[in-house]
């Protein structure tokens, strides 16, 4: 299955093209984050005047604020654009470290010798058993926190149901009879993981992998609210909330733009996810 | 059937050996001295040696792991470092209170979604099927600790309606027996509702896709066709069928009977295992830590064992295959 033609049939399938939309938007608002934030996400001049100013207001200087300012006089929605660059990007590479891992070993324990397999698949087993958020409070806490810590913690914690279903997916394309006809055409046994089953088992991996991008979005923000994450004064939407949470009561913006706008992402990438898999099925 | 059930448990042993020894390392080799933080930066050199000395924090890694094994196997925790009392009364103290909170959520939040979740995929009014749905993925998708924020600021802060932190007032004491329980469940009401909301989300999904899926089964359309009233067609016989997948995810949630609301105790300073787990990861409090990642492994797996008897309960067809 050509790749612009699966993406034809998300763009026809009305969550999908929804998901897709606002993905893109806030994808792209990442991308151009300098070009239309006019403020500096990290500077703080004059902090008495021109802090926890409400949205849409201007202050002395003249720079115009659409989401308001901090408690350090910081413009909210440039920090809101620039942080959504640390979100994508830390939930993105994540969930790519445990698709890297999790189809290298899924495709291994399908394709390789059986006792390989049984290893593979015992590993996974036990990985699945490892209690995940302990393990994040743990690992996370326990380094110098960093955005990059945190992209590989999840990574490590995140690829099981990966394998799982790649394992899943292979095998079950494996006893189909295209893949004995590949055999006897002379295909080889990499040949006939790489070329034949792995794509034709990739979709519902796509499915969970799209959704795990959300849920590493999620857990990055909850680290770095809890301080364990991206480090202040970046911006990233977990430090966002949680300097929002102190401040709840006479600028209740600083929090609520971030979650909502996490609220956008994790909602996006489920209905993508849940068109995928529709298709899939079909 | 039994010597599947030994064979299950014998595997989960190991699982949870796996996971402490793990555990066990990498806390132990990781940055960060626990006596360093208990002592603060004006101890000396030979103040802390002492205190590791004492600790027994001085002896090679493996004869460590090796005492602390032999203690864990007799159900000795070991004694705090940070508080210097025993972690096992630090959690026991703390597990309640956060047993309560997800317990009832995780009862809220199935009974609702389950209601929901059975409407809408039954109901042929396709719009509000639609929007339903773009409803509870939101709620699934908001980060626990931003939607309680969001709460204390609507309940708290605007209508001054309910408490934001703690699990009881500062003086609870000196109130009596209905006073004293109202204040404790107006305490309880914004950690539960929030909770409650995210889980409910989740909940009316996959009770919707697993109603779906069997909407047009023959065997709904024959219990039709039957002449049973539509209530007891989607009661008794779809709701029973789509029950199988559910099960098996309350069985899963047993492990956040323990720490599964670490982020939302976090926001309602909720006196939970959370709040304590927490503290000691940042505290380096080894003790606290390794009783803490212990239990968690043990439910992992129980929850496991408890998915997979709990489906051969509802669904007789596992039953008879494991038996044949």
């Amino acid at each position: 299955m050509p790749a612009d033609h699966a993406g034809a049939a998300l763009w026809r399938d009305g969550r999908g093209r929804t998901g897709l939309l606002l993905l893109g938007v806030i994808a792209a608002a990442a991308l151009f984050a300098p070009a239309i934030s006019p403020a500096d996400p990290t500077t703080q001049h004059d902090v008495v005047a021109t802090r926890f100013l409400a949205p849409g207001s201007t202050d002395l200087h003249g720079v115009f604020h659409p989401l308001g300012t901090d408690r350090l006089g910081r413009d909210v929605w440039a920090r809101l654009v620039h942080g959504a660059r640390v979100s994508l990007a830390v939930g993105g590479l994540a969930m790519a470290v445990s698709l890297v891992i999790g189809i290298a070993v899924g495709a291994a324990a399908a394709a390789g010798p059986p006792a390989l397999g049984v290893l593979l698949l015992g590993a996974t087993d036990f990985a699945l058993g490892l209690p995940r958020v302990v393990l994040l409070l743990l690992l996370a806490s326990l380094w110098e926190p960093s955005a990059e810590l945190v992209v590989v913690v999840l990574g490590l914690t995140g690829w099981m149901p990966v394998a799982r279903l790649v394992h899943a997916g292979i095998r079950a394309q494996l006893a189909r009879p295209y893949v004995l006809s590949a055999v006897a055409l002379g295909a080889g046994p990499i040949r006939v993981l790489l070329r034949h089953a792995l794509p034709n088992a990739i979709a519902p991996v796509l499915a969970l992998a799209t959704l795990g991008v959300g849920n590493a979005i999620t857990l990055e923000a909850g680290l770095s609210f809890l301080g364990l994450g991206v480090q202040p004064p970046a911006a990233s939407w977990g430090t966002m909330i949680a300097s929002g949470r102190d401040t709840v009561v006479n600028a209740p913006w600083v929090g609520l733009a971030p979650g909502i706008a996490l609220v956008l992402v994790v909602v996006g990438c489920t209905l993508v996810a849940d068109a995928v898999e529709e298709r899939g099925r079909a | 059937m039994l010597r599947g059930f030994l064979l299950r448990l014998l595997r989960g042993a190991a699982v949870v050996f796996g996971v402490v020894t793990l555990t066990f390392l990498l806390l132990h080799l990781a940055p960060g001295d626990p006596v360093q933080r208990l002592l603060g930066p004006s101890a000396g050199l030979e103040q802390l040696e002492a205190a590791r000395r004492e600790l027994g924090l001085d002896r090679p890694l493996v004869q460590q792991y090796l005492g602390w094994l032999g203690r864990t196997v007799r159900g000795n925790f070991g004694v705090s470092i940070a508080q210097g009392r025993p972690a096992g009364d630090l959690l026991a103290e703390a597990w309640p209170a956060t047993a309560l909170l997800v317990l009832l959520s995780i009862a809220l939040s199935w009974l609702g979604g389950i209601v929901v979740g059975a409407f809408q995929a039954n109901t042929r009014r396709r719009t509000l099927d639609a929007w339903v749905s773009t409803g509870t993925v939101a709620l699934n998708a908001m980060p626990g600790y931003w939607l309680g924020l969001a709460l204390v600021m609507v309940f708290t802060y605007r209508l001054r309606w309910l408490p934001a932190f703690g699990a009881a007032g500062l003086d609870a004491d000196f109130l009596g027996g209905w006073a004293r329980l109202s204040d404790r469940l107006r305490h309880l009401a914004l950690p539960l509702l929030t909770l409650t909301l995210i889980g409910l989300g989740g909940a009316a999904r996959f009770s919707r896709a697993a109603m779906r899926d069997l909407r047009d089964s023959p065997f709904l359309v024959a219990a039709s066709a039957r002449g049973l009233p539509e209530r007891r067609v989607v009661v008794r016989h779809q709701l029973r069928n789509a029950l199988v997948p559910i099960v098996t995810l309350l069985g899963l949630s047993l492990p956040a009977l323990f720490s599964g609301a670490v982020f939302v105790e976090a926001v309602f300073a909720w006196p939970g295992v959370g709040q304590v787990l927490v503290q000691a990861v940042q505290a380096r409090d080894y003790p606290v830590v390794m009783a803490a990642a212990t239990i968690s492994a043990v439910l992992v797996v129980a929850g496991n064992l408890l998915a997979e008897f709990l489906v051969t309960t509802v669904d007789p067809r596992v039953r008879d295959r494991d038996a044949g």
